[in-house]
């Protein structure tokens, strides 16, 4: 399968440098306070108007946690062809409505996206994440959540050009982070945002690392998840820490619309339970 | 064909995968016991198939299971597999879709679960799940990076036993190398005189080649 360049790459010239009277055309339309704050950053935001990619199982379309799915799409592999069309089966395993519903707890106004790249087999598995995070990604999604990671070196290099690429056009994406002594992507990349567990139950209590490469912490422990059938389940994995923070950042993005990712990660690490923002 | 006879230098001798397969049985009664749960199972990715296999079970279900398959991206232990991270499920709850998969492939329906990869390098080589562990106590991160370093010498276990059934596919196998390995195979179980007598005809193939 081949991979099409990135709009990122292809945007005109001269995009590299600064002249003297441009100055004023990059002025930055947000008006930073002097400490940000959790009520700066996402008081009464509801994530309305953000628009979050679950790249994942599915999403059971009628949970009562999760409610509306705006859109679902899934990836199928025929032949050597990847497709992605418009799905209709929901979660084949129940760990993407997991996902989709703490997203939707978190911001409850968001447009929700499914992407299912889970479920068709192990084998073509990696082609079939790499072309539905490519597809995500030129959807301009604000948040794209990817609960999962690969370890085969094979794809690393084009997750990391995708990640980069999302990252440039303004798409966070929000990574699970490994939890086992082993080399995998795309949660190791610095232009994503990558997530570990902590033990404390707020859904709101999440803490900056200043030991990379896992960036943050968030709820992962005993987490009461939506599941197939309407259900609930009890969690536990970095997996439920990681749509912690993707409904955080859907909150922020709501608020602050202009936000670049490098930004959002900025407001994220203010506002962090460790650093400005214990609970106000 | 030196791959092959590679793996089968490395496993050793026949009746390697009977040692290796111990060795995993072991694995699995050890997550058992360290987690005081109720059962432990073991399964391998079948690439060709795209399936996974119980290779390995203790406690509930250890008599049944051995070689029973499911597809391998469907399911718990599916997710586990193709995502490469590590699930804890409590309180199962009654979904009953949930139950189904969880009886076909346990012979029993757990109240909770925690499954890991089984990594080495950058091959996920299966899934090691463990059912039911006591629900005395609240789950603990602590937990979490146990079951991941354990999962390593599981994946260690898995991987030897692949490597001793490459070694027999050779060992069966027709032609130069599977004639090499069995003859390497015939001298582990010589007795000492014919097992010099091997080895001096060997030396002297050595010279000559």
């Amino acid at each position: 399968m081949a991979i099409v360049a990135h709009e990122s790459q292809r945007e005109e010239l001269p995009a590299w440098s600064l002249s003297a009277e441009a100055a004023e055309r990059i002025a930055l339309p947000t008006e930073w306070p002097e400490r940000v704050t959790r009520e700066w950053a996402w008081g009464g935001a509801t994530g309305n108007g953000v628009r979050v990619c679950v790249l994942d199982s599915g999403v059971e379309r009628t949970h009562p946690v999760v409610g509306d799915v705006q859109h679902s799409w899934a990836v199928r592999r025929d032949g050597d062809e990847i497709r992605v069309e418009a799905d209709a089966e929901g979660d084949l395993c129940g760990h993407g409505t997991a996902c989709a519903g703490i997203i939707r707890s978190l911001a409850p106004d968001c447009e929700l996206t499914s992407v299912r790249v889970l479920g068709a087999g192990f084998t073509g598995s990696g082609p079939i994440l790499l072309a539905g995070l490519e597809w995500a990604v030129q959807q301009s999604f604000d948040v794209i959540n990817m609960s999962l990671s690969t370890t085969k070196r094979q794809f690393a290099e084009t997750l990391h050009e995708l990640a980069d690429s999302a990252y440039f056009r303004r798409t966070m994406l929000v990574a699970s982070a490994h939890n086992m002594p082993v080399e995998s992507f795309p949660w190791r990349f610095s232009s994503v945002i990558s997530v570990g567990s902590h033990e404390e139950d707020d859904a709101l209590t999440y803490y900056y690392n200043p030991t990379p490469p896992v960036e943050f912490f968030a709820r992962g422990l005993e987490v009461d998840v939506a599941w197939l059938g309407g259900k609930t389940l009890r969690c536990t994995g970095n997996s439920f820490a990681t749509p912690h923070i993707a409904g955080i950042c859907a909150l922020i993005m709501s608020k602050h619309r202009e936000l670049t990712p490098f930004q959002l990660k900025n407001v994220l690490y203010l506002v962090a339970s460790n650093v400005g923002g214990r609970r106000e | 064909m030196s791959d092959e006879l590679r793996a089968a230098v490395a496993a050793g001798v026949l009746g390697a995968e009977e040692s290796f397969r111990t060795l995993l049985q072991s694995v699995v009664e050890t997550a058992r016991a360290i987690f005081g749960a109720k059962a432990s199972s073991v399964f391998l990715l079948d690439e060709e198939a795209d399936e996974l296999v119980f290779e390995a079970v203790a406690g509930e279900g250890s008599g049944t299971l051995i070689g029973k398959r499911f597809p391998s991206s469907t399911g718990i232990a599916g997710w586990v597999l193709v995502t490469r991270q590590p699930l804890v499920i409590d309180d199962l709850g009654e979904d009953p879709r949930f139950s189904r998969e969880a009886a076909e492939s346990t012979g029993y329906v757990p109240r909770g679960l925690m499954a890991v990869p089984l990594l080495a390098d950058e091959r996920a080589l299966g899934v090691l799940e463990v059912l039911d562990r006591p629900r005395d106590s609240r789950f603990t991160l602590a937990e979490m990076d146990l079951l991941g370093v354990f999962a390593n010498q599981a994946a260690v276990a898995l991987d030897l036993l692949l490597r001793a059934r490459r070694a027999q596919a050779a060992l069966g196998g027709e032609g130069d190398a599977g004639a090499l390995a069995r003859i390497a195979s015939r001298l582990e179980t010589a007795d000492e005189a014919e097992r010099a007598a091997g080895l001096r005809l060997l030396a002297a193939l050595e010279d000559l080649l």
